[in-house]
């Protein structure tokens, strides 16, 4: 973990998605018309794959993942955890 | 009808890996078979992988058969969280057709191909008991026709599930000519069980679906060929201006390109109508391996890594 924000890798891997649109980091990206609900499953897949961390049961949970900042809260919390939760 | 017990599901692809788990969550025994291991393994994989995410995306839970509440106060409710592992082991993988003798009902899902279908439809002829009912999940194939694959035309219908089907409440019927009464009832009584409700309709080619949708997805594509607006475009204009959860192409993507193309054909071929021909596009982007969420890239890309 070199740093506290994982802002811009998930900007970077949103961008194709949401074309010219500027995305907020507290915006609903689900309420924007770019994505639908079914891409949840593809974020939480390049979250678990980009910053080698795995996602529980009881943190897959829309809210988790509605906003860039909510991602990044979920990412930060789950290095802190520490290499427990971390996939071998 | 007495509970649904054992339910066949043939074809183990976008369509029947979902209804193997929606069945599976629902607490019925599920037999998925398809022609080889490596497609039974990677089905395995896409239920798991539905599983984890079930909650995620609001799919129903598992019912508790032994509740002797009524069906509709049961299914309403949130059901308890069970575990992954206890309703993975609810569903057989199997490439011959083992546990067939004991299938209440069979649903096939195999690709839109009749040669294939006829096929298949012999065999569970053959397997199953004289009670076990059979429905079509096909997108475009006459169920009539379906039936008279088969000695038991009286226990054929359609039932044109929706995808992902464990989140699509409502479920396309389709009665065939031969069709009886107490199937479509024995298939009503399966949908109470998913939770999922039927409507019922005529036997038509494309349904009524289809026959709107594929053109419709048909036409979209036209739209994006011809350079009047881009994929995501067509796609916003429809949930922004039309309140629709997702797009025409969005939709070809979930769906796969290959089927629709090989719908769209069906219209042609079945109404003799030049309105259903396929876009030269879409024909290309299936020619390239381009099949939507399945391959990880269609009109959009479904990859999960940093460009």
């Amino acid at each position: 973990m070199t740093t506290a924000d994982h802002k811009p890798q998930i900007f970077a891997f949103l961008a194709r998605y949401f074309g010219e649109h500027r995305l907020a980091e507290d915006e609903d990206m689900f309420a924007t018309g770019f994505v639908n609900s079914l891409f949840v499953m593809q974020l939480v897949l390049f979250v678990e794959g980009e910053f080698d961390i795995t996602v529980e049961d009881e943190d897959l949970e829309i809210r988790n993942f509605n906003t860039v900042r909510a991602v990044d809260a979920l990412v930060t919390r789950k290095l802190a955890v520490g290499a427990a939760d971390r996939r071998p | 009808m007495s509970e649904i017990h054992t339910v066949g599901v043939v074809g183990a692809g976008v369509m029947g890996t979902g209804l193997a788990q929606a069945l599976a969550q629902t607490g019925h025994q599920v037999l998925l078979v398809d022609r080889t291991e490596e497609i039974l393994a990677a089905a395995e994989r896409t239920i798991r992988e539905g599983l984890r995410f079930a909650r995620l995306l609001g799919a129903k839970g598992p019912a508790r058969p032994a509740d002797d509440r009524p069906k509709e106060d049961r299914l309403k409710e949130d059901r308890p969280k069970e575990d992954r592992e206890t309703v993975l082991k609810r569903i057989t993988l199997t490439t011959g057709y083992e546990g067939f003798e004991e299938a209440d009902f069979v649903i096939e899902n195999i690709t839109e191909d009749w040669g294939l279908k006829q096929g298949v439809y012999r065999r569970l002829d053959a397997v199953c008991p004289p009670r076990t009912v059979f429905a079509a999940n096909t997108s475009v194939i006459p169920i009539t026709r379906i039936g008279a694959a088969t000695s038991r035309p009286a226990q054929v219908l359609g039932m044109h599930f929706m995808n992902p089907v464990p989140l699509k409440p409502v479920v396309e019927m389709i009665r065939g000519h031969h069709t009886s009464a107490e199937t479509v009832a024995t298939a009503r009584t399966l949908l109470a069980q998913l939770g999922k409700e039927g409507i019922l309709v005529e036997d038509s080619p494309g349904f009524v679906t289809n026959r709107v949708l594929m053109l419709t997805v048909n036409e979209a594509v036209y739209l994006v060929h011809e350079g009047v607006a881009g994929a995501a475009e067509v796609d916003r204009i429809f949930k922004t201006c039309f309140g629709h959860t997702m797009g025409p192409l969005e939709t070809a993507d979930l769906i796969g390109l290959d089927t629709i193309l090989q719908s769209v054909e069906g219209l042609y071929a079945a109404f003799s109508d030049s309105k259903y021909r396929p876009c030269p596009l879409l024909v290309r982007m299936v020619d390239a391996g381009l099949l939507g969420r399945k391959s990880g890239q269609g009109f959009y890309d479904y990859a999960t890594t940093a460009a």
